[in-house]
């Protein structure tokens, strides 16, 4: 089918929904969503949403800005920052007046809670910004935006998987997607077209990320001569479960969870004496790292404790009521009695598709945007996370930058025709369909996959080093070489989840080899992206985006500055 | 340790109706359902089909009638079952294909209730109060992920397909309590009637069957009580 509107958004996350929620009232807009938009990877967010109220102590949205900026290592665009740390608190408010069940304070309030790397008085010492629903903040903005869509008649396509971005002259003219149920190609043609598809850890063996994180927008935009921004940055949580890579909240330590080594030490009062459990991920993925080559990682393997025993059966009951339920159910103690056993784990893209404030997507080093395209939330690179994003800094992007590219979308489309479609619009995305379904090649998708994350993982992680990000280059590379003599065993139309993940498996592997090229080319050591050859930041060379292109000799890389307006670059100290 | 899948499968393509297939795989007690399921799918047959996201019990994707009762894939270990674990789409629900069954029904009556805040008042340019009290009262009912496990364990639901089913009146009950909410007249028109809440027989199946361990029998209790005192 060919289906018509002004606007279309693929994907149901924080970002998409809040984006719809602009343009619902305004123009005829569609949501795509691969899942059930209530499924979306928003409702896993567990800790928080930071926005400078002020509800419990002093605060202000400046030293937000500052944390944000520093807490991204200085790539941050500043900006962007100020928007995001400013919007952050009337963002909070609307969420409340659309019935958000925040906790409250004694006097009935939103109650609010410290959170990694963000301070007071520019870096004094912690401070309770993070607004939060117990350690479920995420499914209640999920909840929340979907509640006020229904209200509102969003248009929705549930279980509908985009394939293609339709472009024609240079100008977006809509999409293509794979519709699960009945195996069909739709063109859905618009004005303007929202990517805000969500992460892609699923590159990753051990990750936060759901089964449906696989970068489908990044990889697609990719396609349409759209660069990636920052992909070597990809933030490492301190703490997920051991093994399985389920995300147990900085919450924990942001109520008072200590984490431990082998000898029982506060090992992070040694790597940051004034923040200690509440520094940044990186830094405290870096260190867990270290205790653990060290030889000081429980029973000398790979993970350490988080202990939160010494807060009480109430307030692990109260404000961490789902972290104690993974860990009855996933490992089987009680968080109450005894520390949970932690390891980092693969969590967020700093990088990706980059915007401009209004969530308009450029395209090269003088942010030249490409009419119509849009793009919001972790597929998007704005760039308010830098080189490192703050906890809870996630949830504000999604709602902050949806709204801001739904608001500009709307003005967009209100002064456009409807682009022409382009000749032959869909033939692109039914070849693929047809390619799969019809292949009878020696490889199997879930194979590759597996490879794919163990590589990225073990070379392309915490630490780095040349002749490891080299390795995992030439073997991404390899890989989709032979992602292209695929075999599905299901050739049906109807719910063929094997096609999909063999299609999100081509778009995870090229994310991949970009994110190992940027962080080949990248010698130095800046937040998430850390050289063992190369330890020290490097202003002078590479205080610089990133800006990675698909052509057919490879991946080329190009660079455009960073926008810096209130704080200059210093060194990071917590 | 070796487990046996015993999975009922239906492809809507080539099968007349449903049939029963086996799979042994090696888990460790510590795995997930969703892991062996998954195993099956990588390593085994690519055709069987399941929906699953978040693989810890957030989205509420993977419900399925496992051993019987409606359950989440990525929140059973294998180490709670047996040997041999007998897998069939969630009960209640119309089969799509394998494991994946039709939720649109579901959707539609979560929408019947307005599941939204109703409060026609010009908000305040800050946050709107609420005492910790008022925003406990209804804490249990937010916990829905609208993963159909009580729905489809509901023996009213299975007798009367148009019954507006626990799940719809969860999230009814989490805005019938909240104190900022003024939508209570206009909802009780969805539920005060012959398939609103009064076809429940109060039969705690929807209570067993929650992942999120919300006492839903008792939420529906307490909206039946709020509905006759409405009337009084």
């Amino acid at each position: 089918m060919i289906y018509t509107f002004d606007a279309v958004i693929v994907g149901a996350g924080g970002a998409g929904l809040r984006a719809a929620l602009e343009l619902g009232p305004l123009c005829r807009v569609a949501v795509l969503s691969k899942l059930y938009p209530t499924r979306s990877h928003t409702g896993a967010a567990q800790g928080g949403i930071s926005a400078a109220l002020g509800n419990s102590e002093e605060d202000s949205w400046e030293w937000h800005m500052f944390d944000t900026v520093k807490g991204g290592d200085y790539l941050v665009d500043q900006d962007a920052a100020e928007v995001l740390a400013r919007e952050a608190i009337d963002s909070v408010y609307e969420l409340e007046h659309w019935g958000l069940p925040f906790d409250r304070t004694p006097d009935g309030r939103i109650a609010q809670r410290p959170f990694g790397g963000h301070t007071h008085h520019f870096g004094q010492g912690p401070v309770r910004r993070s607004c939060f629903a117990a350690d479920r903040t995420g499914h209640m903005i999920l909840q929340t935006l979907y509640q006020q869509c229904v209200r509102h008649d969003v248009h929705f396509f549930d279980e509908y998987h985009v394939l293609d971005l339709l472009v024609e002259g240079g100008a977006v003219a809509g999409v293509t997607a794979y519709q699960v149920r009945t195996g069909e190609v739709h063109t859905f043609r618009a004005k303007a077209v929202l990517f805000a598809t969500g992460g892609m850890g699923r590159m990753f063996r051990i990750s936060s990320n759901a089964h449906a994180l696989t970068g489908d927008g990044p990889a697609i935009a990719l396609h349409h001569g759209v660069p990636l921004q920052d992909m070597e940055f990809f933030q490492f949580h301190p703490t997920g479960i051991y093994k399985m890579g389920i995300l147990i909240t900085e919450a924990v330590r942001g109520e008072g969870g200590i984490l431990l080594n082998k000898d029982g030490e506060r090992f992070m009062e040694r790597y940051s004496p004034t923040m200690k459990d509440l520094a940044p991920r990186d830094i405290v993925s870096r260190a867990i790292y270290l205790e653990i080559r060290e030889g000081r990682g429980i029973g000398g393997k790979d993970y350490v404790h988080l202990d939160a025993s010494h807060l009480g059966r109430k307030v692990v009951e109260s404000k961490i009521p789902d972290i104690a339920d993974f860990c009855r159910t996933y490992m089987g103690i009680d968080p109450a009695v005894e520390p949970m056993l932690v390891q980092p784990t693969a969590h967020y893209a700093m990088g990706g598709i980059p915007t401009d404030v209004d969530g308009r997507v450029v395209i090269d080093e003088q942010n030249t945007a490409m009419p119509g395209f849009y793009a919001a939330g972790e597929c998007a690179c704005v760039s308010v996370h830098g080189a490192n994003r703050l906890g809870t800094n996630s949830l504000v992007d999604l709602v902050v930058f949806g709204r801001r590219a739904g608001r500009n979308m709307a003005d967009y489309v209100r002064e456009q025709e409807l682009p022409p479609l382009p000749a032959g619009a869909d033939g692109p995305s039914r070849a693929l369909v047809e390619g799969l379904l019809a292949s009878r090649g020696p490889e199997r998708p879930a194979a590759i996959r597996c490879e794919l994350q163990s590589e990225m993982m073990d070379n392309v992680g915490v630490f780095r080093v040349e002749s490891q990000i080299r390795h995992a280059v030439d073997r991404v590379r390899a890989l989709r070489e032979r992602h292209r003599y695929l075999s599905l065993q299901d050739r049906g139309r109807q719910f063929n989840t094997e096609l999909l993940e063999a299609i999100e498996l081509g778009g995870l592997l090229e994310l991949a080899e970009v994110t190992a090229t940027s962080a080949l080319a990248r010698k130095e050591s800046r937040g998430a992206h850390s050289r063992e050859d190369y330890p020290q930041r490097d202003d002078v060379t590479w205080l610089k985006h990133t800006l990675a292109y698909r052509t057919d000799a490879g991946v080329e890389l190009r660079y455009k500055p960073v926008t810096i307006t209130r704080f200059q670059p210093k060194p990071r100290t917590y | 340790m070796q487990t046996t899948l015993r999975i009922l499968r239906f492809n809507p393509e080539t099968d007349r109706r449903p049939h029963w297939a086996e799979f042994t795989v090696e888990v460790e007690p510590t795995d997930r359902l969703l892991d062996a399921l998954n195993q099956v799918k990588d390593t085994q047959d690519g055709t069987l089909t399941y929906r699953r996201s978040c693989a810890h019990g957030v989205c509420g994707s993977d419900a399925m009638t496992i051993d019987s009762g409606n359950r989440l894939a990525c929140k059973t270990l294998m180490r709670d079952l047996g040997r041999r674990v007998t897998i069939e789409p969630l009960r209640g629900f119309k089969v799509i294909k394998d494991l994946v069954v039709d939720m649109d029904s579901f959707f539609d009556k979560y929408r019947l209730v307005m599941p939204y805040l109703i409060n026609v008042g010009e908000p305040p340019p800050e946050e709107r109060l609420q005492s910790q009290a008022e925003r406990a009262r209804f804490d249990m009912t937010t916990k829905c992920i609208l993963c159909g496990c009580c729905t489809g364990a509901c023996p009213s639901y299975w007798a009367n397909p148009d019954y507006i089913g626990p799940a719809a009146i969860v999230q009814a009950h989490r805005f019938l309590f909240d104190s900022r909410d003024q939508g209570l007249w206009a909802r009780l028109q969805v539920l005060n009637t012959q398939d609103g809440v009064w076809r429940c027989r109060t039969v705690f199946n929807c209570t067993l069957a929650c992942p999120r361990e919300i006492e839903v029998t008792k939420a529906i209790g307490e909206v039946k009580r709020l509905l006759v005192r409405s009337h009084l």
